[in-house]
């Protein structure tokens, strides 16, 4: 380990040297992850495919009769909100947790400002589910709504699986404070959460604009 | 109360039960085949405690340790493979007798031709390599361990949970009878309502998780953890595959994951995917599947062209031919990969056009493929060539792999595929890929390998039997069936009615039990040289005058690997530094050494995987749902738990790697005409070496 600090060593925000030996001990874990996110996307990619090669079918609503645009562009205003939160959670990280001993608050309100996002996104997203099933089209009803609540329920799992993780790490710096391990899986899930941004954006334009269009 | 606890499992789902039912020679196979399992377990338990082995079993299992893990996945996939030739045999001995029917019922053969593949490929070849990808990699490109080594362990549980499913499937309950590729709507819910596709889905999508996170740790490791001066083309050429082979299963496995959870939502929740009705589309899993599947044909095969690499040049004594060559080679074979997956399934409707478009890129794998085997070649030539046993597999290999290479062009013609698909010829086409390729390449692997792991060599004489036996239980069993293909045989048919094939299929028939003495032989191998091992020691290190630097340790290697990692100047480090007299010189300085300490995690993850995977298989909700939430449960608590470490004291390296380098200055060394004598103790004498 005897690579210059200065420079970055893996993509995204590096922490830097003044974190001395956590900076370097990212460049594995963090590209890593990163390996690991693109494996992700092939896998969201294979139920973007499936989506595509499917249409509506007469028998049951559509996209017209199905999706709320309002409630939509609510869950892209939270999702895209927490995504500027979770950066700022990340740069706070950076810039007052180099040394010991700074003070874990404004790390610990950002992160839960995101996770609140999140939870708003989620309520939106199962209460949309939820009058979808209710208008006739639960996902048992035809294979363009299957692949349609798959592929958005795939990125709803994610999102929920990225909050979970966010509470962990606030429960983690508040009883370990933030050290290495902590600094480390922050920014991992920055990684995350910022990719299920991408996925959503996808999802927005290809499923519901798309759909609407 | 009884259904909520057991779900759909009754006493009838227990398969010996079902031979007092209905006595004959088809359910007697599969009572016996059910009652291995608690018999095959209840012997190892009894072994464990005669031998008082629980110790040093749990010491292995909550290792982190990359060579013990690679250890564990081969000894899996040695046990799968047993149960993987016993059910070809049966296959193939019904066959020879199965004019106008065999012995076994056809529900039973379509299990066994569709475990036989499910196993073969997943749970037999895939472990086997990621086994020799585990052992070797990290030492050869001068590491201590790989990036991640709890996510390792894991990757092996996940492996095993896989495993498991589809052996407790031969005791309770029934397997998928849909192929391996388990094409819907036959694995569909409406055609098979039962617990065998459920089974399929369950062992490969757990275990394809194991494999994907396998991909990312060993790119990980491969990118991030080379030593100093080990720049990508200094990379030993086996390096080179591992790392192609992860990035394929990093790309190709989340497709197989993606089908898997699809048919699972049109099995379990009543989704419209792949169903006939409703707008589903069972073209959609077959292509998913196979952009899983034709990149997984070369997960299987890279590796072992990177064991036949390592091996044609130590052998022969010489640098590798053409290493560019082979290295643009592998990448250019992990590229077209990916674009040829369609030839699986040229007749189900596609375009002239696209299938033409298909056939040319399947035809341009043959060139990097053909540039291989040059390279392999010219690295033989005019080389100090031994004939040892993964020389002979690599002779196997030459020209039996071509065979199979070249009926991979013929079928790659959509015009001629129309004819052959689905018929013996095809099934013949991939065993000779895949045995000749992948099996040999392990099975040379292993040999090769073997005394760097364990400290003694494996007895010649019993290894080159062994080889013959591989070689001519193949050619009996597979080649023939080329024959059969072509006069009209369709593929997993358990019986027919011309008597024209009889001939061909009893000389198959005959091959196959020569393929079981081939196992049979793999195993006296491992036990005789277990008992010799005292005269077969090589505790030098380095027994086949070895290039890399896997060689440059003692044998057994040292849990830390390297002393002091080593500094690379150039390809073939080890072979410079021993012609230069350097090799074993003396080291100023040790330090600490920091190595991980053992876990139960992996083991943890198994455990609940297993009872995830089988609750959900018997609609036993409740296993389902705790299983599910102690696996979060457990890697939240992990993220909370101090990581361990055990540090090894610099004293305690200084003795072992002191004692070495002064017992190898003091050693006169073997040429290599005495390689595969006791004379041998891992170090190489200069030889005649005419072009080194």
């Amino acid at each position: 380990m005897s690579a210059p600090t200065g420079r970055s060593l893996h993509p995204g925000l590096n922490l830097g040297e003044e974190h001395g030996d956590d900076h370097l001990e990212a460049e594995t874990s963090v590209f890593g992850f990163w390996v690991f996110m693109m494996s992700d996307l092939v896998t969201f990619g294979m139920f973007f495919a499936v989506f595509a090669t499917t249409v509506p079918l007469a028998c049951c609503p559509g996209p017209k009769e199905l999706f709320d645009f309002g409630s939509i562009a609510w869950q892209t205003t939270f999702l895209l909100l927490s995504s500027v939160t979770s950066g700022m959670a990340v740069l706070t990280m950076k810039q007052e947790h180099g040394g010991r001993g700074a003070c874990t608050k404004k790390l610990v309100f950002w992160l839960l400002l995101t996770v609140l996002l999140g939870c708003g996104f989620l309520y939106r997203e199962v209460s949309d589910f939820l009058s979808m099933a209710a208008a006739g089209g639960p996902p048992t009803r035809s294979g363009y709504l299957s692949a349609l609540w798959s592929l958005v329920g795939l990125h709803g799992l994610h999102v929920t699986a990225g909050i979970i993780w966010c509470l962990v790490i606030v429960a983690g710096v508040l009883v370990r404070g933030v050290d290495r391990r902590w600094k480390l899986a922050l920014l991992r899930w920055a990684v995350f959460w910022h990719f299920l941004d991408v996925i959503w954006i996808f999802i927005f334009s290809f499923v519901f604009l798309g759909g609407l269009l | 109360m009884f259904e909520a606890l057991f779900g759909r499992l009754t006493w009838d789902s227990i398969i010996l039960v079902q031979e007092f039912e209905d006595p004959n020679l088809n359910t007697f196979i599969t009572a016996g085949a059910a009652a291995m399992i608690p018999l095959g377990g209840a012997l190892v338990v009894a072994l464990l405690f005669w031998m008082k082995w629980w110790k040093p079993l749990f010491e292995w299992l909550t290792s982190v340790d990359h060579k013990k893990i690679g250890t564990m996945y081969i000894i899996f996939a040695v046990i799968m493979l047993f149960r993987g030739v016993v059910e070809g045999i049966l296959m193939r001995v019904n066959q020879a007798v199965a004019l106008n029917g065999g012995f076994l019922s056809s529900d039973h053969f379509n299990q066994l031709f569709t475990t036989h593949g499910t196993n073969m490929i997943f749970f037999v070849a895939m472990p086997f390599l990621i086994g020799l990808i585990n052992i070797v990699v990290p030492l050869q490109i001068g590491a201590r361990d790989v990036a991640f080594p709890k996510l390792n362990q894991i990757s092996l549980g996940l492996t095993a949970v896989g495993g498991f499913l589809i052996m407790i499937s031969l005791l309770v309950g029934e397997f998928s009878t849909g192929g391996w590729t388990g094409y819907p709507s036959f694995t569909g819910r409406l055609i098979n309502p039962g617990v065998g596709p459920d089974y399929y889905i369950l062992s490969i999508g757990i275990s394809g998780i194991g494999s994907t996170l396998t991909g990312v740790n060993f790119a990980v490791t491969i990118y991030k953890m080379r030593t100093a001066g080990m720049s990508f083309m200094r990379m030993p050429l086996f390096t080179w595959t591992a790392l192609c082979t992860s990035i394929l299963l990093i790309f190709a496995m989340p497709p197989l994951t993606a089908c898997c959870l699809m048919l699972g939502l049109d099995r379990y929740l009543d989704f419209h995917f792949f169903t006939n009705d409703m707008g589903g589309n069972l073209m959609n899993f077959i292509n998913l599947f196979w952009m899983f599947g034709h990149p997984e044909v070369y997960i299987l095969i890279l590796p072992a062209f990177g064991v036949m690499s390592e091996i044609a040049a130590t052998f022969s004594g010489k640098r590798l031919y053409g290493y560019v060559g082979l290295v643009a080679a592998t990448m250019c074979i992990a590229v077209l990969s990916f674009m040829v997956w369609l030839h699986h399934f040229f007749t189900m409707g596609q375009s002239t056009t696209v299938n033409a478009a298909f056939g040319i890129a399947t035809l341009l794998i043959a060139i990097p493929t053909g540039v291989k085997i040059y390279d392999w070649l010219a690295t033989l030539w005019g080389g100090r060539v031994r004939f040892t046993t993964p020389m002979l597999y690599l002779c196997g290999f030459f020209v039996l792999f071509a065979i199979g290479g070249l009926s991979g062009v013929i079928l790659a013609n959509p015009t001629l595929d129309y004819q052959l698909h689905n018929s013996l010829f095809l099934v013949a086409h991939f065993h000779n890929v895949i045995i000749p390729g992948t099996l040999f390449g392990v099975l040379a692997g292993i040999y090769y390998w073997f005394p760097k792991i364990y400290g003694f060599r494996l007895l010649d004489g019993y290894s080159r039997i062994t080889a013959f036996f591989w070689a001519f239980g193949f050619i009996l069993t597979f080649l023939p069936l080329y024959q059969v293909g072509m006069m009209g045989m369709t593929r997993r048919t358990v019986a027919y009615e011309d008597p024209a094939l009889v001939p061909w299929m009893v000389v198959s028939g005959i091959g196959s039990l020569f393929l079981g003495l081939a196992f049979t032989f793999v195993l006296l191998t491992l036990w005789r040289s277990v008992v010799n091992r005292k005269k077969l020691m090589v505790p030098l290190g380095d027994p086949w005058d070895g290039r890399t630097l896997e060689w440059w340790t003692p044998a057994p290697t040292p849990e830390w690997n390297f002393a002091v990692l080593p500094k690379v100047d150039g390809r073939d480090a080890f072979t410079e530094a021993k012609a230069k007299g350097t090799a074993y010189r003396p080291i100023e300085k040790y330090e600490d050494i920091e190595m991980p300490a053992n876990t139960y995690y992996g083991l943890i993850i198994a455990a609940l995987g297993s009872g995830l995977g089988f609750g959900l298989v018997w609609y036993m909700w409740w296993l389902a749902v705790i299983c599910f939430l102690g696996c979060i449960v457990t890697v939240i608590t992990y993220a909370f738990l101090p990581e361990r470490k055990k540090t090894i004291p610099a004293a305690e390296v200084r003795e072992i790697d002191e004692a070495w380098r002064r017992a190898a200055r003091e050693s006169r060394g073997v040429t290599r005409d005495d390689e595969c004598n006791e004379a041998n103790q891992g170090l190489a004498r200069p030889d005649i070496i005419t072009n080194p």
